[in-house]
Parts: C-alpha cells; sequence; structure tokens
C-alpha cells in the first residue's frame, strides 16, 4: 500500500475527511478504554502499510508531507540532517531515498497542510507511544507540551 | 550580549571571526588536548570540541572543554542528539556553563551506523531543532524543558550546523529559518568546497532576511590530497567536493607535497571567496588531524590582518 504515498494530494483529501467523520465520535475518544484498542487495530492495520507507521502515537503525517518522520533512521521531526548524499538517499541507509527528500515534495503537492512543514514540532512524548494518535489528537492528549516548550 | 562569550563579542563588534575544529584524542592525557589546543589558539577566537565526530568514540567534548575552560582557552562545546536523552543533555548544559563554557553547537549527530560501533543503540530523544529550542529555554526563562525553575541560568551563546550543499536544496534554507527560530544565534556550516552552491543558498539566505538574525561561518578545509578529497566525499556523510577540485588536485605535476600545497592553496582561495560574499561573518577551518595546518592556512590567507582592516558588515 505504499504506492498511496505518491498521491500526497488524495492522502490530504483523506484526513481532511476523516477529521470530519470521526468528529461526531469525539465524546467516545477517551483514552484507555475499549475504543481506543479498536483504533490502535485499525491505526496499525490502515497506517502501517501505508505509511510504514511506527505508532509514535502523535501522528503528524499531515505536516510532514504524508511522509513519517519516524522512519528516518534518527527520527528526524524538523527536517532533514546534513548527512543527506547527493542522489537524494539517507545517510544512514545507503539505498533508501531519505525520508525529508521526499516529505519536502511532497508536502509542495499539499495546498491545504503542506506548509505544515515549516513548523517547529516539540520534542516526542516517549510515553504515547502504542497509543491511538486519533484518540490523543481528539482527547487533546498530544497537545501537551512540556511547560518550558510553551512560547 | 547573551553569553559572556568572546565569539559572540567579536561577531557583533563587526569583526570576521576565525574558529577552529581539535579533533579529540583517543587519549586520557591532558596533553593531548593542550597540545593541539596551543597550536589553534593563535589564529582562531573559539575551539570546536567535536563530539564522537562521524559517531566514532573519542575523549567526550565535555571532557576536552572542561581542560580548555581550565586553561582559560575559549571552546565551542558541540553536542550532539545521538548519544543522550533529554535528561542528560540539560544537565550537561549547566554543567558545561558551570565549567566555562560559552558557546554550543547544537547537532543532530551522525548516525551510529557511520561510525566504529554500529552495534549502539541510537537515541535522538531530541533532534538539533528541538535541543536549541531546549537550550534557550534554560537560558532565557530560566528553567527545564518540564517548567522547574533554574538558581541561575547558563548564558550559552547557542550555535547551530548548517549544510547548504545537500539535497533537499529549495529546504534548505527554510531549515535554517527553523534553527534561527528554535534559538541559533551562530551557524557553522558543513564544508565549502561548491562556492557557487553557497553564493546561491546565501542568496536564499538574504531574501528571507536571515542573514540580519544569525551569524554565518563557512565551514573550509584543506584537502591533502586527490584520493584523500576521494574517500572523504565516500565516507563523511554530508561532505561534497565537485570533481573539478579533485580534477585539479590530480592536475598538478607530480611530486611529493604538491597536491597537499595545492589542496592548501584551493582552501585559502575559499576562504577568500566565501568571505566576499554578503552575510557571511566569518569561516570554520577544519582539518581532520592536521592542526598545525590549519593554523598555517589561518596565517597564510591572510585572515588575521584583515579582520582588523575591513570589518564585515554587522547584523542588525
Amino acid at each position: 500500500m505504499r504506492f498511496l504515498q505518491r498521491y500526497p494530494r488524495f492522502l490530504e483529501l483523506v484526513y481532511g475527511a476523516s477529521i470530519i467523520l470521526l468528529r461526531p465520535m469525539r465524546p467516545l475518544m477517551k483514552p484507555g478504554g475499549r475504543i481506543e484498542w479498536l483504533f490502535v487495530r485499525t491505526e496499525r492495520l490502515t497506517k502501517g502499510p501505508m505509511f510504514d507507521c511506527r505508532m509514535c502515537g502523535q501522528c503528524v503525517l499531515h505536516s510532514t508531507g504524508m511522509t513519517c518522520p519516524q522512519t528516518c533512521p534518527k527520527n528526524l521531526r524538523n527536517g532533514p540532517c546534513g548527512g543527506v548524499r547527493a542522489n537524494g538517499n539517507c545517510e544512514v541507509i545507503e539505498d533508501m531515498p531519505c525520508v525529508w527528500v521526499e516529505a519536502w515534495e511532497r508536502s509542495q503537492r499539499m495546498p491545504k497542510y503542506g506548509p505544515g512543514i515549516l513548523n517547529i514540532l516539540p520534542p516526542l512524548d516517549r510515553r504515547l507511544e502504542m497509543t491511538s494518535a486519533w484518540v490523543n489528537d481528539f482527547s487533546g492528549r498530544s497537545d501537551k507540551v512540556p511547560v518550558g516548550w510553551e512560547e | 550580549m547573551k553569553s559572556a562569550s568572546r565569539l559572540e563579542s567579536v561577531l557583533r563588534s563587526g569583526r570576521i571571526a576565525v574558529t577552529a575544529e581539535l579533533n579529540t584524542p583517543d587519549s586520557a592525557d591532558p596533553a593531548s588536548v593542550y597540545d593541539r589546543a596551543l597550536v589553534l589558539a593563535s589564529v582562531c577566537d573559539a575551539i570546536n570540541a567535536t563530539d564522537a565526530a562521524g559517531a566514532n568514540v573519542h575523549m567526550s567534548s565535555m571532557g576536552v572543554c572542561a581542560l580548555l575552560t581550565r586553561a582559560g582557552y575559549e571552546p565551542v562545546m558541540q553536542m550532539s542528539c545521538r548519544d543522550r536523552n533529554r535528561i542528560a543533555m540539560q544537565g550537561d548544559l549547566l554543567g558545561a556553563a558551570a565549567m566555562g563554557v560559552k558557546n554550543v553547537l547544537c547537532l543532530t549527530g551522525d548516525g551510529v551506523q557511520t561510525g566504529d560501533q554500529p552495534e549502539a543503540k541510537p537515541v535522538f530523544d531530541l533532534d538539533s531543532v528541538t535541543l536549541l529550542r531546549t537550550a534557550r529555554t534554560l537560558r532565557d526563562k530560566g528553567m527545564f524543558l518540564s517548567g522547574r525553575e533554574l538558581e541561575e541560568p547558563p548564558k550559552l551563546f547557542l550555535g547551530a550546523a548548517a549544510n547548504p550543499f545537500v539535497p533537499p536544496y529549495d529546504f534548505r534554507p527554510l531549515r535554517l529559518k527553523k534553527k534561527i527560530e528554535a534559538g541559533a544565534d551562530f551557524i557553522q556550516t558543513q564544508y565549502c568546497f561548491d562556492v557557487p552552491r553557497m553564493k546561491e543558498y546565501m542568496k536564499a539566505v538574504r531574501d528571507m532576511g536571515l542573514h540580519e538574525r544569525v551569524y554565518m561561518l563557512v565551514g573550509v578545509g584543506p584537502l591533502r590530497s586527490a584520493r584523500a578529497a576521494e574517500w572523504m566525499r565516500a565516507n563523511l556523510p554530508g561532505v561534497v567536493i565537485p570533481d573539478a577540485v579533485i580534477a585539479r588536485l590530480e592536475g598538478v605535476p607530480k611530486g611529493r607535497g604538491n597536491q597537499a600545497r595545492e589542496g592548501k592553496k584551493i582552501c585559502i582561495e575559499i576562504i577568500q571567496e566565501v568571505l566576499e560574499i554578503k552575510g557571511v561573518h566569518g569561516v570554520h577551518v577544519m582539518a581532520f588531524r592536521q592542526e598545525e595546518l590549519v593554523a598555517e592556512i589561518i596565517e597564510d590567507s591572510g585572515l588575521l590582518a584583515r579582520r582588523v582592516d575591513t570589518p564585515a558588515k554587522r547584523p542588525e
């Protein structure tokens, strides 16, 4: 299902539609319950094959060109490192295209969420690994940043 | 002044700054640090202490900086996110500042796979951008990331790296902007062997007005031979050496030391060219295990005289 990543504009529309469809379920989307378990399962089954999702629980695909930053060997969430090869491949894994080269190129084809690639993302909350990003998003659990991080 | 850093005062006063890289030794003898520092100290404003560069183990940048500050040198402590999590790094920022470190270069770091112990666990709890903002939080808000207050904040001049020479080229200036927004006061770039690319990058930087918000030091260094250049571009992540440069080295008449002399000449020419670019405030000289050569290059380039005669245009 990785081929879908070649259509970032389409994925952006799917993401936008998902927000609208899930919004009525918001009151049910609480961390820790059966509903979350269901979401974790579904996310693993969909985002796994599509994006090689690593279940960080703080999904930012829409602001990283529908390319999962956790698949970067250095887990970079704020842009490419200085080791990218001249052919656009990863410094660490020689035959893999740099995650951020792809993220940047795809974000250019996403009129709505694409510019989000310019935002500075906070450090990951490691406690949210293996939880549902949708539930975290709707319940506000992933909006919390460390006190010192707030502007 | 955000710190009591000599590097910061040189840059603020509009003089051309020179920093040089000290290769951290594989030794527990302080003399191995001092021998190298002595060579560099008279020709630069600050000495960079690398943090397990290329993911190869050497004396820690913390240790080197402790020795350097003790002897009155001014180090730039390089700090990479590869080996420590946010708890260790915030503690090290305080410890370094307490020892007299005034400049910190915040890096993501090379992947462990590129080094001599590829089986190690890569940490990358933070990345260079979040590390910068964390360091700025400590300095400007006087608190840890958690919000817990500091008795005395670390007064640090914060640096970051930039590599204009690798893809995605059009994203690079925007990445620089992120680093500035996260807290970078100065930038040290990767080795520059491609001056036209550097000029193009700086044009984008100026168009975004970034050259007025950050001090840019361009990374330069000598090539010992065409073979060494080939090795560097094949093995050092992010180092780009155009074919024309290698051809020029190969083109010199055969003879011992001829290629090295040409390599030095190329380096001096690059220094002179990049300093002409608007928005460049200095150079960062690196040479793998050749501190003497760094000193020679800085002396021969006329940098030392020039920084007094023609100050670089100051920002603000």
